[in-house]
């Protein structure tokens, strides 16, 4: 990797506990997890089934509370004990892009509208969203795609779409959850090879979710979670 | 971008099914407040048809409409020379039924003297009874036409003229004839026995008798005052036009009016509840969109633009259809449908308020969702 040294990981979690409910009923879903995720970097959170995967992500997105712990997203602290921001989906325009294992693209709108939109809410007005939109869809080669609604579109167009509505506010964070499991590997090839190029040129931070054995070797570095614990790392990252 | 018309537009045929069915229940609603308006403009078409200053009429009585009344012939004579009126007629007012093509045909039947106040308004076809005896002027609603004749008691009229929307406040088409034809037909109608009586001329009746008086008053003069000179017969009463108004909507139209007031105020809960319930269901199909707008930072305002401007959309459209659709075939229903702008304006009114107040449980359940229930599987 020729990527510059950071001066700070654009991901950093530390010591986050997660639990759901309490008693008899309590389920551990995160014991005491820390990670970095550097500028740049493509890594991969490993588990078998109830592990705690999506739970980290949910967590890292802002999306679920951690019971305790400290998170710091692109140098700025968003929860130490408690949320320390209270516009979280302010935040998550602002610094998170999702990209669901179900591509999730809002069935009313074509594949320029559902990009296009998350700008449109970032404030740009709708010609230059709608541009920027296809740009984007032209960067991840499914341009011939912008007018289609997405019950028309193939999975690895519609992922495309979705990779492309993740990316639109330039995110420096993307959080992946299984990404490529409904894609052939030849599709999920390319999806990795699109992932790995925006986390190049943008200096982007990607965290995905997978159980795809045939892409490891495209990450730089892999979480093992185990009952909500991280095993010993591999590979070149934190 | 606006998301609520690009929903829309996306399932377009289920949101016009949805405004569709919405319509009819609210041109239900709007025909319900036109029958009443019919009903009331029905029951005083007949009051004011005469363009009258005062009624007089048997006293204690309210009538001639709201209650019957029976005054000697020779009231108009003595009305006529009180100070003030300028105009006086006698009238007399009875519900037949006549043999017509085979048919019962129901009728109300004004019997004035031509000439003074008390006949048709406004003939449409036709011309005013000319003759004496056996000619009328029939409302269209009757059916009658210009040329017909009809039996009525012994005697057949013929129907020289025509008005138009005539009717009593039972909903009965009007036909005018003469005074004199009137109370002989009121004669051969009457129960035998009072018959009898009356030509031995030992009974209470006598075949002079006529309903009510209607007294035109000189520009200078006060009905008010009027009323109360006739009122000095001990056998009189009178009432102004405004009074007799009264007399007429309070009697006459004010239990339907409660009985079509209720029926409407049901019919708005209903609709308002079923509002709800399509708004909710709205919201219930768009979780997981509504979910995806929350995750990738969509605002409330957002999201709650969606149900709103759905909701409006809807009640908009259906009422607009609803209107539509009540204007369009409001002329066949049996009896009057008055449509009145402003009440038009007061449903569209309560329409989007229930839409907005609706779509508050909508908005209540789309602040609740998780934005996490669009990750999952
Ligand atoms: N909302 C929730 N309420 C209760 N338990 C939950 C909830 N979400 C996840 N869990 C539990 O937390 C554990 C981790 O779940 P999850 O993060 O979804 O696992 P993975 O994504 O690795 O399959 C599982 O035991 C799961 O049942
Ligand atoms: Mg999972």
């Amino acid at each position: 990797m020729t990527n510059p040294v950071p001066e700070y990981p654009l991901v950093e979690v530390r010591h986050v506990s997660k639990h759901f409910g309490e008693g008899e009923t309590r389920v551990d879903a995160l014991r005491d997890v820390s990670l970095e995720v550097h500028p740049g970097h493509v890594v991969a959170l490993l588990g078998p089934s109830g592990s705690g995967k999506t739970t980290l992500l949910n967590v890292i997105g802002c999306i679920l509370e951690p019971s305790t712990g400290w998170l710091s997203l692109d140098g700025e602290v968003v929860y130490d004990g408690r949320w320390l921001r209270s516009d979280l989906r302010k935040l998550r325009l602002e610094k998170v892009g999702f990209i669901f294992q179900f591509h999730n693209l809002l069935p009313f709108l074509n594949s320029t509208d559902n990009v296009a939109v998350v700008l449109s809410l970032a404030g740009f007005d709708t010609a230059e969203s709608k541009r920027r939109a296809v740009e984007l869809l032209d960067y991840l080669e499914v341009g011939h795609r912008k007018d289609a609604m997405p019950a028309k579109l193939s999975g690895g167009e519609a992922q495309r779409v979705a990779i492309a509505r993740a990316l639109a506010n330039r995110p420096r964070i993307i959080l992946a959850d299984e990404p490529t499991a409904a894609l052939d590997s030849q599709r999920a090839g390319i999806v990795m090879d699109l992932l790995r190029k925006v986390a190049t040129e943008q200096q982007a931070a990607i965290l995905a979710v997978t159980h795809d054995e045939k892409i490891f070797d495209r990450f730089d570095h892999i979480f093992h979670l185990r009952d909500g614990r991280l095993d010993g790392n591999e590979g070149s990252g934190a | 971008m606006n998301l609520a018309f690009r929903d829309i537009r996306h399932s377009l045929g289920r949101f016009l099914l949805t405004c569709f069915g919405l319509s009819l229940l609210l041109g239900v609603v709007l025909s319900m407040i036109g029958i009443y308006r019919g009903l009331v403009e029905d029951a005083l078409t007949l009051v004011r048809a005469p363009a009258a200053d005062v009624w007089v009429v048997e006293s204690g009585t309210r009538g001639p409409f709201a209650e019957s009344s029976r005054i000697p012939g020779d009231t108009r004579e003595a009305i006529a020379r009180l100070q003030g009126v300028s105009a006086a007629g006698s009238v007399t007012y009875q519900s037949i039924e006549a043999p017509y093509v085979g048919q019962k045909l129901r009728l109300y039947v004004v019997g004035y003297e031509p000439g003074r106040p008390g006949g048709p308004d406004r003939i449409v076809a036709g011309r005013p009874i000319g003759r004496a005896h056996y000619e009328m002027v029939a409302d269209k609603r009757s059916g009658l036409a210009l040329g017909d004749r009809l039996a009525l008691g012994r005697n057949s009229f013929t129907v020289v003229g025509l008005t138009d929307g005539q009717v009593s406040s039972g909903g009965d088409p009007v036909i005018y004839i003469t005074l004199l034809d009137s109370q002989e037909l009121q004669f051969e109608l009457a129960p035998p026995a009072a018959r009898r009586e009356v030509a031995r001329g030992t009974g209470p009746g006598n075949t002079d008798t006529i309903n009510a008086v209607i007294a035109r008053v000189s520009p200078n003069a006060a009905p008010e005052s009027v009323a109360e000179a006739a009122r000095r017969w001990k056998h009189l009463a009178a009432t102004t036009q405004a009074g007799q108004e009264t007399i007429l909507t309070r009697s006459v139209v004010e239990r339907a009016r409660k009985q079509i007031g209720l029926f409407t105020g049901l019919l708005l809960i209903v609709s308002a509840v079923i509002i709800a319930l399509i708004l909710y269901t709205m919201t219930m199909d768009k979780l997981r969109e509504i979910a995806t707008l929350k995750l990738i930072g969509a605002p409330d305002r957002t999201i709650i633009g969606l149900i709103v401007q759905q909701a409006l959309a809807m009640g908009v459209i259906g009422f607009g259809f609803g209107a539509l659709l009540i204007a369009t075939i409001k002329d066949y229903f049996p009896r009057r449908v008055v449509l009145l702008p402003e009440d038009g304006l007061a449903l569209a009114a309560a329409v989007i308020l229930v839409c907005v107040v609706a779509s508050g449980l909508g908005v209540r359940l789309a602040l609740k969702i998780d934005p996490a229930t669009a990750l999952g599987g």
